[in-house]
């Protein structure tokens, strides 16, 4: 503190046209409380918005007059650039919040044991859907990462010329597909092959692998491309040849980096909704076969309660909230896990 | 040393002239990476084959043979033109909102918070892409759309002189508006992670220059900073766009649609997205030409989706070929 006293009055002549540096919060403080004062805590939401629209204009107004033009402006876009970045938790902790309050009533034991098989009102489960979910996300994980794994493999070590360049087009438009292409992609496929309105789970999971290939495949090609050249050539210096270099020296190289993005992809499929609806479907029982009948999902059980509810029955809204609640959790899990192996296996680059 | 030089992924293609005999590992390994890479093309051909397959029988479908779908539109492109108006129409006003807040959050996220607060920032906005579709629909619906009744009110008495906020207010707050917003959060990490990318790749010495000449924090970055990535900005916003036509079940939870043409936004009666339409309609469309037409929908939004998604890459891959700095 007396650093600061000592340099404002040393350098008084040089800080003169500037607002202490306090100022920002304490107009911050006074807009709020005005906000406050003259809309009443009933509204909150529109008070704290009003103090936030008077804080910019009073900032604003007393930098002009203070600091000019120029600083003016600049103090604005700092308030603008942060008051841009807490709207945008605002939906997050919502959600959160949500999630947490209303998940919570029915997030015991009698749902993880049981189904929804002949359940009338209270009671019931989503032990279906959370099989469900990690039977088809499995299926497509290992549709998925070894035909991902090998295409980056390819791009990376073998691909030249044109055919690589295509494939690397062709991957970039893959991660454009909307999720509800694939799941037509793959009801049209399955109900060619098995006749019109088949529903299994292995169909759900031919359509998540569409979605999921492409993230794989620029995951681990990123992650192939930061080994260094030294290893391979290293390694070719030896006589070993190219493809126990690739097996043996590059992958454990960057191993920790792809099972990060295999996570992560797993992450972003397990999710998805709409491809599920087209192809697995909604059932209330338990269903452990993934090649016959429909196969019930985590993102349909709460599809699906929600619509039971009619957005007015409290058992059914609390099963959805539940379900949307271990649905986060799951994936907050994943990303978790995708961060613990990035930072205590991290890719050995040699420096 | 040449060779090596322009290679920069391996150094490998040099080796094929030292190798002596051929080893058949490596014949088997290149083959099935080979394979993979071919097999992305045929799955890519697939899909479009199989949409092609059963779309096209519902585009030249008489409305007589596919009358859950169909209903009362006289053909295929009467049903599937206000789908696509609404598809593309919810994307922008999503659009609207998300990419300046993006372009804020990644500016606040590159060169306003505290580096060391900067990684975590980032970890809380790419939270917001872990959040599964369908619980921002159950969010949409049952938390967020009441509370924008009455701002939505408000709205209406008093600037419903505007044509966008005309008409009867809806009391559910379930409209075309409340599906943009919600749209707008769920495309927002991925904008926001493509401008703080190149905000953060804009040469140091750019910005240093910009600030010894005296400019304030907010000159340097609109000199140096927007004007390095403002095609990193489009590209991400089109990246956006092609995700926000995709998206599903947020909007089919949230909209109340019922399949009009109309720019108000605030009304009860709204148009539908194609993906909302076939997640809602497939059930009930059981098999055969019904289901062919909701299929044809699909294939529209795959092309659609397809050129934002191409035109978003090529202004990126542009921007590699001309970027003066390094």
């Amino acid at each position: 503190m007396t650093t600061v006293a000592t340099t404002k009055t040393t350098l008084s002549s040089l800080t003169g046209g500037e607002l202490p540096r306090w100022t920002p919060w304490a107009v911050l403080a006074a807009a709020q409380a005005l906000g406050l004062v003259v809309l009443g805590t009933a509204n909150l939401a529109g008070a704290i918005v009003s103090g936030v629209v008077l804080y910019l204009v009073t900032i604003a107004a007393l930098s002009g007059v203070v600091e000019g033009r120029r600083k003016a402006t600049d103090r604005l876009v700092t308030s603008l650039v942060v008051a841009a970045f807490v709207i945008a938790t605002v939906p997050l902790v919502s959600v959160t919040w949500t999630a947490l309050s209303l998940g919570l009533r029915r997030f015991d034991a009698v749902f993880f044991t049981h189904s929804m098989a002949g359940v009338v009102g209270e009671g019931g489960g989503a032990l279906h859907a959370i099989i469900g979910t990690l039977l088809i996300t499995l299926a497509a994980t290992v549709i998925s990462v070894p035909i991902g794994l090998m295409t980056s493999i390819y791009l990376v070590e073998y691909g030249r010329g044109p055919l690589a360049r295509v494939i690397t087009f062709f991957v970039d438009v893959m991660t454009g597909i909307p999720s509800i292409v694939a799941g037509l992609f793959a009801y049209a496929l399955f109900s060619m092959m098995f006749g019109p309105g088949h529903r299994s789970g292995i169909s759900g999971a031919v359509a998540l692998s569409v979605l999921m290939i492409p993230v794989v495949v620029r995951s681990s090609e990123e992650m192939l491309r930061i080994v260094p050249n030294e290893l391979r050539e290293a390694a070719y210096a030896l006589g070993v040849p190219k493809w126990l270099t690739i097996v043996k020296v590059v992958l454990p190289t960057c191993i920790a980096g792809i099972m990060t993005g295999v996570v992560l992809a797993i992450a972003r499929v397990i999710g998805e909704t709409a491809p599920l609806l087209l192809t697995a479907g909604y059932i209330a029982n338990m269903n452990y076969n993934l090649f016959a009948d429909r196969m019930t999902t985590l993102p349909l059980f709460v599809f699906t309660t929600y619509r039971n509810s009619g957005g007015t029955d409290v058992t059914d809204l609390d099963r959805a909230w539940a379900g949307s609640l271990v649905l986060i959790l799951i994936v907050l899990a994943l990303n978790l896990a995708a961060r613990l192996i990035a930072r205590y296996f991290a890719p050995k680059t040699g420096r | 040393m040449m060779i090596l030089m322009d290679d920069t992924a391996t150094g490998g293609r040099s080796a094929g002239s030292f190798q002596g005999k051929p080893r058949p590992g490596d014949r088997v390994f290149a083959g099935t990476a080979l394979g993979a890479g071919i097999l992305i093309l045929v799955i890519l051909a697939a899909v479009t084959a199989f949409l092609l397959i059963q779309g096209v029988p519902g585009m030249l479908a008489d409305p007589a043979d596919a009358p859950t779908t169909l209903g009362q539109s006289a053909s295929f492109w009467h049903y599937v033109g206000p789908l696509a108006f609404g598809t593309v129409w919810a994307s922008l006003l999503a659009l609207l909102f998300a990419v300046p807040l993006s372009i804020g959050i990644a500016l606040f996220i590159s060169h306003y918070a505290p580096r060391k607060l900067a990684a975590l920032l980032g970890y809380v906005i790419d939270l917001l892409a872990a959040v599964p579709s369908v619980v921002y629909g159950l969010w949409g619906i049952t938390v967020f759309a009441p509370a924008v009744v009455p701002i939505y009110t408000w709205l209406n008495a008093h600037l419903g002189w505007i044509p966008l906020f005309a008409g009867t207010v809806s009391v559910t707050g379930r409209t075309i508006l409340t599906a943009a917003m919600v749209l707008a959060v769920m495309v927002l990490p991925i904008i926001t992670a493509i401008c703080r990318e190149v905000f953060l790749q804009t040469p140091r010495l750019h910005e240093e220059a910009a600030l010894a000449l005296g400019a304030t924090r907010w000159e340097m970055i609109r000199m140096a900073v927007l004007p390095f990535a403002r095609p990193g900005i489009i590209s991400g916003a089109m990246l956006g766009l092609g995700r926000a036509l995709g998206e599903t079940m947020a909007v089919a939870m949230v909209l109340s649609a019922s399949g009009i043409v109309t720019f108000q936004l605030l009304t009860a009666a709204n148009p539908s997205t194609i993906p909302a339409n076939i997640a809602l309609k497939f059930g009930e469309a059981g098999y055969g030409l019904n289901v062919n037409v909701l299929i044809g929908t699909g294939l529209v939004l795959f092309v659609v989706t397809f050129a934002v998604n191409a035109l978003a890459r090529w202004i990126v891959n542009r921007r590699k070929d001309f970027s003066g700095a390094n």
